[in-house]
């Protein structure tokens, strides 16, 4: 029984895991931020504390990104 | 065109990983072998203590300009950083690190976007590991010195209000997050940071190249887009170089209160 290839995937298969990767960064980052306006916009005076709080939440959530990207690097061999 | 088409008309010519790796030209086969990221350091770090030589070397109760405007960065510092995360009298012991942290990594990160520098040295592993495992002895050194050592591996490892058995479960997690996952995402984070951005760039602009040198004619209207595309992102990764500073030092401030810090 001969199987008919329908489909097939050449080259590199790491882009689409990066860009699978990069699907939970983008979203964090979007609630994030979009809290951290609301936040802001009800309560301008604390401001600054929101922004310190939301740039330590983005560099939490954006390294999940960055470990898509080392993924890549790390399971070549 | 014909000249243009002979320089590096060879197609278009996609960004690897040999670029964080260019061949070293002086002291070769020494262990202190000095290559293109090698001689960025010491350039950024002279540059560095030169303009705070400058700009401090006669302070004065009525700042110059010049010095006005390091004073503001490093009030900035102190203020948003030492001061928001740690208090007013931590803040100060661990200023002079944050400080030191803040403006070294900014200066290595800058030359990505400044043009024939071209790249930062940030972009090897060597530099983010070296100051994240500095950010690693001084916050274990500040949780100890603050709490005492037993103290100190208690309370990150064992925190208080947990069930009895759910240490089981808790210890372990807190023990990769706090003293495995801390210092590596340190380094890759800034790491990748670098690498990325460089890579973004030299996409666009070997693009641009390509584009007018190879295809050139009305292919040359997306060269131009490219182009655009690559002087947009020298800007946002101008901004990024800032915000890494800026969140490598806020880190630094925040696992150090994580550690001096009683109740976790």
């Amino acid at each position: 029984m001969d199987t008919t290839i329908l489909a097939e995937v050449s080259g590199s298969i790491s882009t689409v895991g990066y860009g699978l990767s990069a699907i939970g960064p983008g979203i964090g980052i979007g609630i994030l931020v979009g809290k951290t306006v609301e936040g802001m916009a009800r309560q301008p005076e604390v401001a600054g504390q929101l922004r310190t709080t939301m740039f330590l939440g983005i560099a939490f959530v954006e390294l999940l990104a960055f470990l898509g990207v080392a993924a890549h690097f790390i399971f070549q061999a | 065109m014909s000249l243009l088409a002979a320089g590096g008309g060879d197609g278009f010519h996609a960004p690897g990983l040999e670029e964080f790796y260019p061949p070293s030209f002086l002291f070769v086969g020494t262990p202190f072998e000095i290559n293109r990221m090698m001689l960025l350091r010491i350039a950024a770090t002279i540059v560095l203590i030169l303009i705070f030589w400058l700009g401090l070397r006669k302070a004065r109760i009525v700042p110059t300009r010049f010095q006005s405007l390091i004073e503001m960065a490093l009030d900035f510092v102190r203020r948003d950083i030492a001061y928001g995360m740690l208090g007013k009298k931590d803040g100060d012991r661990f200023f002079p690190l944050l400080a030191a942290l803040f403006f070294g990594i900014l200066f290595l990160n800058i030359t990505k976007v400044i043009p024939f520098l071209n790249i930062s040295s940030n972009a090897n592993i060597g530099m983010p590991l070296v100051m994240a495992l500095v950010v690693y002895v001084v916050m274990i050194g500040a949780g100890i010195k603050a709490q005492g050592g037993g103290a100190y591996i208690k309370s990150q490892l064992f925190p208080a209000g947990v069930p009895k058995p759910m240490y089981l479960l808790v210890t372990p997690i807190e023990f990769v997050s706090t003293f495995i996952a801390r210092p590596v995402s340190l380094t890759l984070r800034l790491m990748f940071n670098m690498l990325v951005g460089h890579l973004l760039l030299v996409l666009c602009f070997a693009a641009t190249q390509f584009f007018f040198v190879d295809m050139g004619g009305l292919m040359g209207g997306f060269g131009i887009l490219t182009l655009l595309g690559g002087l947009f992102f020298m800007l946002f990764e101008a901004m990024v170089s800032i915000l890494q500073a800026y969140v490598f030092a806020l880190l630094t401030a925040a696992y150090i209160q994580l550690s001096v810090s009683q109740d976790h």
